[in-house]
């Protein structure tokens, strides 16, 4: 132990001096000592501890202060979990005429937060008796499942059944509101415009997103805050696309074809008036993606724009048509026709022989594969890929619908002599019926490239011309004679000038190598009316068979044309196209013919 | 002759027991602590209803349980400030030798209630956390240490004090529980503040702190990220401190309305550790302000009552009681609103808690019976104009 010394110890001496115990003087020193520590110490404290109020004082202002400020403040994220509202604002479609394709409803979405359940067992099988097809067992393990605290129940309801689930008083069941994508003409233009469903869900809306068609194609647009006034107008004709639908689908049933599509273009603007594809289906009600079977076989495919075929006679046109162009050909040129035609150990056979030789007209109006043939071993391998580059057959056609992205023409590995030949035909190169469409307004409109659009743009024009306006007008002449005289004789619908080309494709076997017997895809292309084209038409029916006959018959005369020829009887008035005399037609042809001379 | 025979009747000196207690006691501050408690009942009846049909029990369970515990913790409080101060000191020794016990036993007989962090002995029909009642007793512990260490010839009073904080911040670190430890710690810093430190070496500690806040912004990220992410001034709404923010700005001044608040359904800890954004979101600003001012009144109180305490020890346990009770609630407070960063800290008689709140009456007694009024020879001084004079 230490000891201090202490002082004063005159004190201690002068006691001692007296005699005295000078533990005592010791110990009261000791004692004062103690009394004044203690008192330094107490003043100390005492200023210590108001410092210490004046800061726990200070630290209790602050936070009133700051929980005043806060309590001031709005609060600025509603929803737990997200900070940014989401929009389930969408923009209507409309036909060229204004008519609404597609537009949204307000409904209401089921869920059920778990925690605020009186009686989950009831509640799921309540709602098992309302929604048949929701499994009742499944909802009540969710339900009760203590690690779920949110279950979707479903995304529509009608008010029906929204009145039902609130009678079942079920305090957990609530309801987020929707915007529903609905189509109100049901499965017409189910393929253009394809449908929609919902995108991220929150419980109080959940976006709208396109899934397929033009509302995949123009999702962001149509989403666009900013343009949500504004309705995208197609270039469908709703009118047109209906009859169109009916006649196709009547056509289809009779001939018992698999599958059916029409294509109307405007020639002159590439607008497109009508895309059907048949089978459809409920856009309202997409069906799920096929998990089996051949996609192309599914209702979802659109034949019209993902179908790629070998459409065969049909592409003849182009064949006669760049001869001409070339200045090889007139369209009374005679071409040799004898059939069989020899190459190396091909051979290339008509439907029937037509004789040693065909005038060019006649190769195109009695459809002679030998006649093509031996124009395209004219023409030569090279000038042919790239004249029909330059149409575009090469690669595929770019529309507004999402489908077309991976939809790609089938091209010969090596572009042989041989390739040639059976392309002129249309066979070894695959072209989907929309492009077809194009093409064939390039042949009719003056030469004219034309880019298929489904938007409305008025004052939208054709491309570069790619062949003159001559072999145009032959063009026009020669199928305007397969119409009247030839193979799509079906087709004459008086005074509307209809021309135009079949095309009986014998179908690829689906394992490789070879084609089916008795298995045709027949398409017919033609416009109308010839002498001033102003609407293109393109309609290809799957394995189609006319049994009225002795025998079945599966050409295109007797399948795909008759069927045109009902559309076009029924739309052209519609069109706005008034029959003329079969003279003034006629005159006005030859006046093309010599003026393009 | 009576008188030889059965000794004299026994006189009284001085007054009885309980009416001295009542007449010394701070009775506002055990107004406010009753005040509280009832508070914190009420939110209860709000926050805990979830809590308990998540666990699959009655909806009121836990209010039931609060009531208990909570009439336990004030009877504990009312017989702990009857207590002399000699006699709590003689307690609060063999208790926080006890409670270092436990708190050293709990690697190994402890438990974590899945929460990842061992503080619990499982008691069955309740659990004990030996930190809460460690708490009270080390602040008088160590004050009496401190007041030793000013005795003339006296044992090493601080250094001792300094020793037995430290190991219960080390063992309160390994569970881990950071909380606890820098409540502890800076207890005993206020208690060495208020017991005379010297300024110049709290600038340097307060220097220090500083430096090593920067260091360790600079040289651990993760560190680094905790704190950008407290300072940012956008609050994700999915943390439970954005969930709290937007609880504190529903309720505005009036609140949402009893019952009508969302808060405690979001919030995993909506009954202990953000009660006070229940409050505010039910009750609003209002109950909010009420509280506050509950707790600042008994702290304020508790410390101009000290002020006039001349005993060292006296002073030094009741400083480290008050400041514990005020920062616990300062932290749980400030977290809610973005003052501080996240930390699991109750708020004391309010939040829910059976030992905590036993724990918190314990010590709220201890600081009643030291604040108690007792002559301090303040006549005396003015006699003899000695010391201070």
């Amino acid at each position: 132990m230490i000891r201090t010394p202490l002082r004063p110890l005159a004190r201690i001496l002068q006691a001692r001096q007296r005699g005295e115990n000078p533990d005592h003087i010791e110990r009261e020193n000791l004692r004062l000592r103690i009394e004044a520590m203690r008192d330094t110490a107490r003043a100390r404290a005492e200023s210590r501890l108001l410092v210490m109020a004046g800061v726990f004082l200070a630290g209790f202002v602050l936070i009133g202060a700051q929980m005043a400020l806060l309590a001031a403040t709005e609060p600025m994220a509603p929803t737990p979990g997200r900070t940014e509202a989401i929009s389930s604002e969408r923009a209507d479609i409309l036909d060229r005429n204004g008519r609404v394709l597609a537009t949204n409803l307000t409904t209401h979405a089921l869920y059920a937060e778990t925690r605020h359940m009186v009686d989950p067992v009831r509640a799921a099988r309540e709602l098992g008796a309302i929604f048949p097809d929701i499994d009742a067992a499944r909802l009540e393990r969710q339900f009760t499942d203590p690690n779920r605290r949110f279950v979707w129940v479903r995304a529509r309801l009608s008010p029906e059944q929204r009145q039902a689930v609130h009678d079942i008083g079920e305090p957990g069941l609530m309801f987020g509101q929707r915007k529903m994508r609905i189509y109100p003409n049901g499965t017409l233009a189910a393929h253009v415009l394809g449908g929609a469903s919902f995108g991220e869900q929150g419980v109080r809306a959940a976006e709208v997103i396109g899934v397929a068609g033009v509302e995949h194609h123009f999702d962001e647009r149509l989403r666009d805050p900013a343009l949500l006034d504004r309705p995208l107008q197609l270039s469908l004709d709703m009118t047109i696309q209906a009859v169109v639908t009916e006649v196709l689908s009547s056509g289809m049933r009779m001939l018992g074809a698999r599958g059916a599509s029409a294509v109307i273009m405007d020639p002159h603007s590439g607008e497109v008036i009508a895309l059907v594809s048949l089978p459809d289906f409920d856009p309202n009600n997409r069906p799920p993606p096929p998990t089996e079977g051949e996609p192309a076989d599914s209702v979802l495919f659109n034949r019209a724009v993902q179908g790629y075929y070998e459409l065969g006679s049909v592409m003849k046109s182009f064949t006669v048509a760049q001869a001409l162009d070339d200045g090889m050909l007139t369209p009374d040129t005679m071409v040799d026709t004898r059939s069989p035609m020899q190459v190396g150990r091909f051979r290339i056979s008509d439907f029937r022989n037509y004789g040693p030789q065909l005038s060019a007209t006649d190769v195109i109006v009695r459809s002679s594969n030998v006649g093509t043939a031996r124009l395209a071993q004219q023409i030569g391998p090279q000038s042919q890929r790239d004249f029909l580059d330059k149409l575009g057959f090469l690669s595929g056609v770019p529309v507004e619908l999402a489908e077309t992205l991976r939809a790609r023409p089938l091209l010969p590995g090596n572009w042989s002599e041989l390739s040639a030949m059976t392309i002129s035909y249309g066979h070894g190169l695959t072209t989907s019926p929309l492009q077809l469409a194009a093409g064939y307004s390039t042949l009719v409109n003056g030469g004219y490239l034309v880019t298929p659009t489904l938007e409305r743009q008025p004052g939208r024009g054709v491309g570069e011309q790619v062949i003159s306006e001559r072999t145009s007008a032959q063009m026009r002449y020669m199928l305007h004679q397969v119409v009247e005289r030839g193979t799509a004789s079906f087709a004459r619908i008086p005074g509307y000038a209809v021309g135009g080309k079949t095309g009986s494709a014998d179908k690829p076997k689906a394992s490789g190598g070879g084609y089916y017997e008795g298995k045709v895809l027949a398409t017919f292309v033609g416009a109308f009316p010839m002498d001033n084209p102003r609407y293109v038409i393109a309609v290809t029916l799957d394995e189609p068979e006319d049994t009225t006959g002795s025998e079945p018959r599966r050409t295109a005369g007797w399948t795909a044309v008759p069927v045109t020829g009902e559309i076009v009887r029924r739309i052209a008035p519609l069109l706005d196209l008034r029959p003329r005399p079969a003279s003034e037609i006629e005159q006005a042809m030859q006046n093309a013919l010599a003026a393009a001379r | 002759m009576t008188e030889m025979v059965y000794g004299t009747a026994p006189i009284r000196a001085g007054e009885p027991v309980l009416p001295r207690w009542w007449r010394t006691v701070d009775r506002w501050a055990i107004g406010c602590i009753v005040m509280l408690f009832g508070v914190g009942l009420l939110l209860g009846l709000a926050s805990s209803p979830p809590l308990a049909t998540r666990n699959g029990l009655d909806p009121f369970f836990y209010v039931q349980r609060q009531l208990f515990f909570g009439a336990l913790a004030i009877a504990a409080m009312l017989v702990t400030s009857m207590l002399s101060p000699d006699s709590i000191r003689r307690l609060a020794v063999f208790g926080f030798f006890l409670a270092l016990l436990a708190l050293a036993g709990l690697p190994f007989a402890g438990t974590d209630f899945g929460k990842g962090a061992v503080r619990w002995y499982s008691l069955g029909f309740a659990s004990v956390q030996p930190s809460e009642f460690l708490k009270p007793f080390l602040a008088v512990f160590a004050a009496w240490l401190l007041a030793a260490g000013h005795e003339v010839n006296g044992p090493p009073g601080r250094s001792l004090s300094l020793g037995f904080v430290l190991l219960v911040v080390g063992l309160l670190v390994i569970q881990p529980d950071f909380g606890q430890a820098a409540l502890v710690g800076f207890a005993w810093m206020i208690m060495y503040f208020v017991g005379g430190a010297p300024i110049l070496l709290l600038l340097v500690l307060g220097g220090m702190v500083v430096f090593g806040g920067v260091f360790f912004y600079n040289s651990s990220e993760h560190f680094a990220r905790r704190i950008d992410g407290f300072l940012a001034p956008e609050v994700d709404p999915r943390t439970q401190m954005g969930f709290a923010t937007n609880a504190i700005q529903e309720g505005g001044i009036f609140g949402v309305g009893v019952g009508e608040g969302q808060v405690k359904w979001s919030l995993p800890d909506a009954h202990t550790d953000f009660i006070i954004a229940v409050a505010a979101e039910e009750y609003g600003l209002v109950l909010v302000l009420l509280i506050i001012f509950l707790f600042a009144t008994i702290v304020l109180r508790s410390l101009f009552r000290l002020m006039r305490e001349r005993d060292i020890f006296i002073r030094l346990a009741g400083t480290g009681l008050v400041t514990m009770f005020a920062a616990q609630a300062m932290i749980n407070m400030g977290v809610a609103v973005r003052l501080l960063p996240s930390k699991g800290m109750t708020l004391p008689f309010v939040s829910y808690g059976g030992s905590s709140l036993v724990a918190a009456g314990i010590g709220i007694g201890i600081l009643l019976a030291l604040t108690r009024t007792r002559p301090q020879g303040e006549i005396g001084d003015i006699l003899t104009r000695r010391g201070r004079g």
